[in-house]
């Protein structure tokens, strides 16, 4: 046994990597997390020669922890990495450190307050977690035919507003990883500008609580139109400009191009979604696949890689933010009149102005309140395409007023486990454009 | 409330034929999604003949632990136990999703991996094994993976008591 195995093994982690002379075929298979469906002789073969390792009796490698506090791990991810020199032989990502039992928390909080509780899980795109647990309860209600147009299209509005942000973002931070520091500048300004018209709707720049079940908390502010018309205009042109300063750029095309390649066989097996999955050549996004809201009604295209790589997944983002923008202007031609919530009694809560006057209303208020509304007993699973992938949300309902379980299965906590088998072989340099083009949030890794 | 809605009828048979079966095994559909209940024998057997059909993703894989509503409706045949493991698979080729519903017993709450079909599973039963407790056999790494390694219990479980509880960090006894 080398040292380096001694030290891992007093560190005593189970959840850390195992040391190398522990290294059966299996436990490889698991790193390499899908080198797929391989033979356990061929992963043994593996395992007897670690790639370019001469001799791993000799302490040639070193294992370094990356995070949790850390730059470039976008928030809280912790990565164990081995390494050889600067090769990446092994990395196992270890998670857990921003859990706060949202799902347990979830089982608490009446419906109508579920939403304050799942907007905080992925805090970059906080209106598709909305979205997802209001679709669930609405199914679950037996009341998602009976929401009103206007409320519809808003939540597509505000769905595809975040998506853009959350790309913006994305292009920020993967431009900071890189070495682009005033791309990050760039990237945080429009988001900004975005943000700046979901504080005017709906109060918050994030953690918005402004999707709920039964449609919208509160109707479009006056002036809407321009804003958003405003924002197209002033980020179309912005996104010619990226492409200027880093599309075609050599630098930037050398640390992204070829870089954390994955198959498309890989993705579907490690259920890798959204701009990964993409990224592969494999054409699915839940909008087109499986319509929810009206994307059946608006036309857009689904952006798809054919490298599988880093730089894949770049050009598919930016392009995604031009594809929300087409929607966007769509639903702006398009957007009704009417209500914005449901006028069920059960459901929504009456206008402040009727309180005074009825005492029906006192008591559905009264009601709505203090133990919510019942929701019938079942379950359901309901999926949104998130900037970051499938983002579902499995609801059990005993009955009562309150989720018996609310499970929601969140893109970035299945995509990490792409991790391990991009890097693998690669340079550590080359890990930090990896992580950043997986772009997890961990809030929703975490829950 | 006046006008209170009257709680639909049981929503697990709405629109599904009585006795539908799909790999011998009771198909229902759930607010119109097929759910098809997988004896645990068969479970490893079923998702792979799912995976024969082109079910080549699975998505979701989770838990409920069923302690306080135990006499929730399910077909005929299958015995309610208290732990319940959901699987969603989809076929990105048909566009379908289908929701297996597997019972495990408390006092044996034991399931095969589905990692060998599925390697994308593998952090998905780490949590549901972190969270109640649920042991995936032949499973390459089952470890807690969101709470602390050395937490006791399991918190999604339903006896899991919240509230005052002892912090269980490792250091925190230490100066």
């Amino acid at each position: 046994m080398t040292t380096l195995d001694s030290a891992i093994r007093d560190s005593n982690e189970e959840q850390g990597l195992k040391p190398r002379s522990e290294l059966t075929a299996r436990e490889l298979m698991r790193e390499v997390g899908a080198v797929l469906r391989m033979s356990e002789a061929d992963a043994a073969k593996l395992a007897d020669q670690p790639q370019q390792v001469q001799d791993p009796d000799e302490d040639q490698t070193m294992i370094l922890n990356m995070g949790p506090q850390h730059p470039s791990t976008h928030g809280v991810l912790r990565l164990m990495l081995e390494l050889q020199g600067e090769t990446v032989l092994r990395c196992k990502p270890i998670i857990g450190y921003l859990h706060t039992g949202m799902e347990k928390t979830g089982e608490t909080l009446t419906y109508q307050q579920g939403p304050t509780n799942v907007t905080r899980m992925d805090y970059v795109s906080p209106f598709f977690n909305e979205l997802v647990f209001s679709m669930a309860t609405e199914k679950l209600l037996g009341i998602h035919e009976e929401i009103p147009e206007r409320a519809t299209w808003i939540r597509m509005l505000m769905c595809e507003l975040n998506r853009m942000s959350s790309h913006l973002l994305f292009l920020a931070t993967n431009g900071m990883d890189l070495g682009a520091v005033s791309m990050m500048i760039y990237g945080w300004r429009e988001r900004e500008e975005v943000l700046r018209f979901f504080q005017k709707v709906t109060g918050l720049r994030m953690n918005h609580n402004y999707i709920r079940p039964g449609g919208v908390a509160a109707d479009l502010t006056a002036g809407w139109r321009d804003d958003v018309l405003g924002l197209c205009d002033a980020i179309g042109p912005r996104l010619e400009e990226y492409d200027t300063l880093m599309t075609g750029q050599p630098i930037w095309r050398d640390r992204l191009q070829g870089v954390g390649v994955i198959t498309a066989q890989e993705a579907i097996a490690l259920a890798a979604t959204g701009p990964i999955l993409r990224s592969a050549g494999v054409a699915w996004d839940l909008r087109r696949d499986q319509p929810y809201l009206h994307y059946d009604q608006v036309d857009f295209d689904v952006i798809v890689g054919s490298y599988g790589d880093a730089f894949d997944r770049y050009a598919i983002r930016i392009n995604e933010v031009r594809e929300s923008m087409k929607i966007v202007r769509q639903i702006l031609d398009r957007m009704p009149g009417g209500d914005y919530r449901i006028q069920d009694k059960k459901v929504t809560p009456p206008p402040r102005a009727r309180i005074d006057e009825s005492m029906e209303a006192l008591i559905h208020h009264f009601k709505l309140f203090t133990e919510g509304f019942k929701v019938p007993e079942g379950e359901v699973y309901v999926a949104v395409e998130s900037p970051r992938g499938e983002l579902g949300c499995y609801i059990a309902s005993d009955g009562s007023s309150t989720p018996y379980r609310m499970h929601v299965r969140g893109p970035s906590f299945v995509n990490i486990q792409c991790l391990p088998h991009m890097m693998r072989g690669g340079l550590i340099a080359d890990a930090v454009a990896i992580i950043s083009s997986v772009d997890p949030v961990l809030g929703e890794v975490d829950r | 409330m006046t006008d209170h809605r009257e709680p639909r009828p049981v929503p697990l048979t709405d629109g599904a034929e009585a006795g539908a079966e799909l790999h011998g095994c009771t198909l229902t559909e759930s607010l119109g999604q097929r759910v098809l209940h997988v004896a645990r024998e068969r479970y490893v057997e079923v998702v792979r003949a799912f995976l024969a059909d082109g079910y080549e993703m699975c998505t979701d894989l989770t838990a409920v632990d069923y302690l306080q509503a135990p006499g929730r409706p399910l077909p005929q045949g299958i015995q309610p136990e208290r732990f319940e493991v959901v699987v969603n698979l989809r076929s990105l080729r048909d566009r379908a999703i289908i929701r297996l519903r597997v019972q495990v017993p408390q006092d044996d709450a034991v399931v095969p991996t589905l990692f060998d079909l599925h390697p994308g599973t593998e952090a998905m039963e780490r949590e549901v094994f972190d969270m109640f407790g649920i042991e995936f056999i032949d499973h390459p790494d089952l470890t807690r993976i969101l709470m602390p390694e050395d937490w006791e219990g399991h918190p999604l479980r339903k006896d899991f008591e919240v509230g005052r509880i002892p912090v269980q960090f490792k250091a925190a006894g230490r100066a």
